[in-house]
Formats: structure tokens, C-alpha cells, sequence
């Protein structure tokens, strides 16, 4: 193990760290309907997440050949960069959570490997027509598909169910979202983890510790199984609350329909070989679901607001992500120390701010709105 | 850069086709499940067979999510 520098250390930490954030990040996206409707407690929701998050873990051999799947050029990638580019993209990740806005984790890490090379290796080292080809464009379409698929199935849930009693249907499909939520929370943890794998992976190689074409040790798939599994656990309350209430009052027909959808586009774009982003499907079907039901009503603000975050995520990802490798590249071990730290005491102030109005498993479906600063009135009443 | 609309379609037709379909064969299992509970005063008919389409409906459901797990595990291709 002498290969493995204070760099490398570094880098692995920070992409465990990394894959903590990308699992609690998107918990929501397989149970925030589930939560909402009542198919499951929050604590079991976010329980039986977690644990097919890990069993994912381990399941997954194919572990991701690159970081980047060809968008940047990786002969250029130093550990340095891969380690500026990670900081990017927690830091993304953290503030998006704040405000409670699902944004995409793989753009988030995508992002700040783009800016990190750029500013690292300089612009050709990026390959903008990959960019368009595997990030752009299944952004744009995989929402719209999901959202379709989740609004006819919605729209005909409800057509044939008009005229039977409401009771057992509503049980009957809270049963069937919870096997619908678990297939999205097995597949996350076989596409998510893998990725934080491939990094520490590549990473290891790039410093010799590993062979060309080695796979990961078990050391590391256990890690980042860990760390994606205690992510989904401790649970982005936040997230799950603008995924399951704000964008439109999900009842359990309705969960059950966008949860269907999402299993069958990630897994049918998998099959054929989109990457995608499981948030942006998620949202996709919850909003379709929510068009598919008359009278539901679907809060178009904070459907607006998310899609700004997906805009933004890249470019805001690349930004953080080329400042920490132009510190990194041209500081050496100090750079990356100053930028570690920085990035500490960044995180460390989100989640300060977030305690001023904490969202857990007992107020997540209290309200639909996420609100910064003091306690919201909903909250007092509750309290009092 | 081209794109692949082909690869797109199939995506879109093939996602939208089963959600559809899972989504219709499970509602009509519980409507099935449904007819049970409220076929309890009346004679044995509708309840024996609201028993038949839920069982059947969500057997074949069970088969869309075991074929589902198939895809997911890389071990059992």
C-alpha cells in the first residue's frame, strides 16, 4: 500500500464522501411518493432504500471502465483533478439539498470533471460533442418519456378504478408501490455506486496501486456500497419532501404509475445503452402522474424551479470544480489541503443553515415548501 | 453528433408500452381485490371470481418485476 500517496488518500475520501451525498440525494427519487402516500413509514422507506442500495453495491461487477464515459479525455485526468472535480460536485449536491431541489448526482460529478480538466489540462482535454451526445440530449428526453408513460398509466389507473370502492384500491396499490419503489432503489445502487467504484478504481490504477485493468478490490466495493447505503438511510428529507408533496399531491395510484414508469425507462435506456439520470426520470413521472389525475393540482413553480437547477447543475458543478483544480494544479499538496478545507467548512455551513429549519422523518409531509431561515408557521403550530 | 432516433424510439415505446401495460394489469387485480370485499354480502359468485382476476393479475405482475430484477442483476445474463 506505499503507492498510495496523500493524494490518493485524499481522492478516495472525498469520492466516498461523494457517494454519501449522491445516496442521500437521491432517496427521494425511489421513495418520496411512497412516503407521501403512506405505502411506508419514512424510517422503512428510507431502511429498505438503503439496504438495496448496498445489495446493488455488490451485484454490480461491471463497474464503469471510465469516470466519464468519453467526456473528457482521461490520458489528461490526474488524481488532482478527479479530487477537484469531486469537491465540485459535492459541493452542488450539498447546496441543491438545501433548497430542496432534485438535481441530477451524475451531471453534479459530470460537471465538475469537465471544469476541473478544462482549468487542469485546458479545453481540448473536454469533449463537447460527448457532452451534447450523452448528457444533453437523454436529459432532455428521458423526463418527457417517463412523464408520458406516467400519465397515461395514471390517467387509465384512475379511469378503471372510478366506479370501485376507494378503500381497497388505495390499499392495493400502496402494496404495489413499495415493490415498484424497491426495483428503483435496487437499480440506483447498481448504477450509482459503481460510478464512485470506477473513480477510486481509476484512481488507484493511475497511481500504480492497482494493475491496468484490475478490477476494485472488495475493500472498495464495501465502502462505497457503505457509504451510498448510509447516504439513502440517513435520507434527503429535504428532496423527498419537494419530490412527494410540492410538485403535486401524490396519491397512491399515482405513486405506484410514476414509480412503473421510472423502473421501465432506466431500465429499458439501460438495456440499450443511455446513460441517464435517475432524478430527472423520477420527476418526470411524478409530474406526469400528476397531470394524468384530474383536479390534482401540480405546482408549476416548483416544477420551474427544478428544471432551472438541472440547467444549472453542470455549469455551476464545472465552475466550483475548474476553481478547486486551478487551486489544486497550482498548489501542489497545499493547494489541495486549502481546498479540502475550504470545501469543509462549506459543507459545514450548508448544513448549519440547514438546522435553522430541519426537515426529518416526522415533518417531511407536514408541509410541500421548503423555507430557509426561521421556522415556518406550519412548523410553530406544529410544535406549540 | 448524431443522434440516435431509432434507439430514442424504441426508449420511448417501449417504456410508455409496458408502464401502461403494468400499470392497467395491476389496477384490474385490484379491482378484483375490490369485488372480494364487496362481494361479501352477496352469494359466492363475484367474490370467487374477483379472487381469480386479482391472483391472476398480480401473478403476472410478479413476472414483470422478477424479469425486471433479471435485467438489473448483471449475474443471472
Amino acid at each position: 500500500m506505499d503507492h498510495i500517496t496523500f493524494l490518493v488518500a485524499v481522492v478516495i475520501v472525498t469520492a466516498l464522501a461523494f457517494d454519501f451525498t449522491n445516496g442521500f440525494h437521491d432517496t427521494a427519487n425511489a421513495m418520496a411518493t411512497s412516503i407521501a402516500t403512506g405505502a411506508l413509514k419514512p424510517r422503512t422507506a428510507v431502511l429498505v432504500s438503503g439496504a438495496l442500495n448496498l445489495v446493488g453495491a455488490f451485484l454490480s461487477t461491471e463497474v464503469a471502465k471510465t469516470i466519464s464515459g468519453g467526456i473528457v479525455d482521461e490520458r489528461l485526468v490526474s488524481p488532482g483533478m478527479i479530487f477537484a472535480g469531486l469537491v465540485g460536485a459535492i459541493l452542488w449536491n450539498l447546496l441543491t439539498w438545501l433548497v430542496g431541489l432534485p438535481s441530477s448526482s451524475s451531471h453534479a460529478l459530470f460537471g465538475g470533471l469537465i471544469g476541473a480538466v478544462w482549468v487542469g489540462a485546458g479545453s481540448h482535454g473536454v469533449h463537447f460533442d460527448k457532452v451534447v451526445e450523452k448528457i444533453l440530449i437523454p436529459a432532455v428526453a428521458s423526463p418527457v418519456v417517463a412523464g408520458v408513460a406516467a400519465l397515461i398509466a395514471t390517467y387509465l389507473a384512475y379511469r378503471f378504478t372510478a366506479r370501485a370502492r376507494q378503500k381497497p384500491v388505495a390499499e392495493g396499490f400502496r402494496i404495489g408501490q413499495i415493490a415498484s419503489a424497491s426495483l428503483v432503489s435496487l437499480a440506483h445502487g447498481t448504477n450509482d455506486a459503481q460510478k464512485t467504484m470506477g473513480v477510486i478504481t481509476l484512481t488507484l490504477i493511475s497511481a500504480g496501486a492497482l494493475g491496468p485493468d484490475a478490477g476494485p478490490p472488495v475493500w472498495v466495493i464495501a465502502s462505497a456500497g457503505l457509504a451510498i447505503g448510509l447516504g439513502t438511510y440517513l435520507g434527503g428529507w429535504r428532496i423527498i419532501r419537494t419530490m412527494g408533496k410540492g410538485l403535486t399531491e401524490i396519491q397512491s395510484p399515482q405513486g405506484f404509475a410514476a414509480e412503473t414508469a421510472s423502473t421501465t425507462v432506466i431500465l429499458t435506456s439501460a438495456h440499450l445503452g443511455f446513460a441517464l439520470s435517475t432524478t430527472q426520470v423520477a420527476s418526470g413521472s411524478i409530474l406526469g402522474a400528476g397531470l394524468g389525475r384530474r383536479l390534482a393540482e401540480v405546482r408549476w413553480g416548483v416544477a420551474g424551479r427544478m428544471v432551472i437547477a438541472w440547467l444549472v447543475t453542470l455549469p455551476a458543478a464545472a465552475l466550483a470544480g475548474g476553481l478547486a483544480a486551478s487551486a489544486v494544479t497550482h498548489g501542489g499538496n497545499a493547494g489541495t489541503t486549502v481546498v479540502a478545507l475550504v470545501g469543509i467548512a462549506l459543507a459545514a455551513g450548508i448544513v448549519v443553515i440547514s438546522r435553522r429549519n430541519p426537515v426529518h422523518a416526522h415533518n417531511v409531509n407536514d408541509t410541500h415548501e421548503i423555507t430557509l431561515g426561521a421556522a415556518s408557521p406550519t412548523d410553530v403550530r406544529t410544535a406549540a | 453528433m448524431s443522434i440516435d432516433w431509432t434507439a430514442l424510439g424504441q426508449v420511448t415505446a417501449v417504456s410508455v408500452g409496458v408502464t401502461v401495460a403494468v400499470v392497467a394489469v395491476f389496477t384490474l387485480g385490484v379491482l378484483g381485490l375490490a369485488r372480494v370485499e364487496g362481494g361479501r354480502a352477496e352469494p359466492a359468485g363475484p367474490s370467487v371470481a374477483g379472487r381469480a382476476q386479482a391472483a391472476l393479475c398480480f401473478l403476472a405482475c410478479a413476472a414483470v418485476v422478477a424479469y425486471g430484477i433479471y435485467l438489473i442483476v448483471p449475474q443471472f445474463h
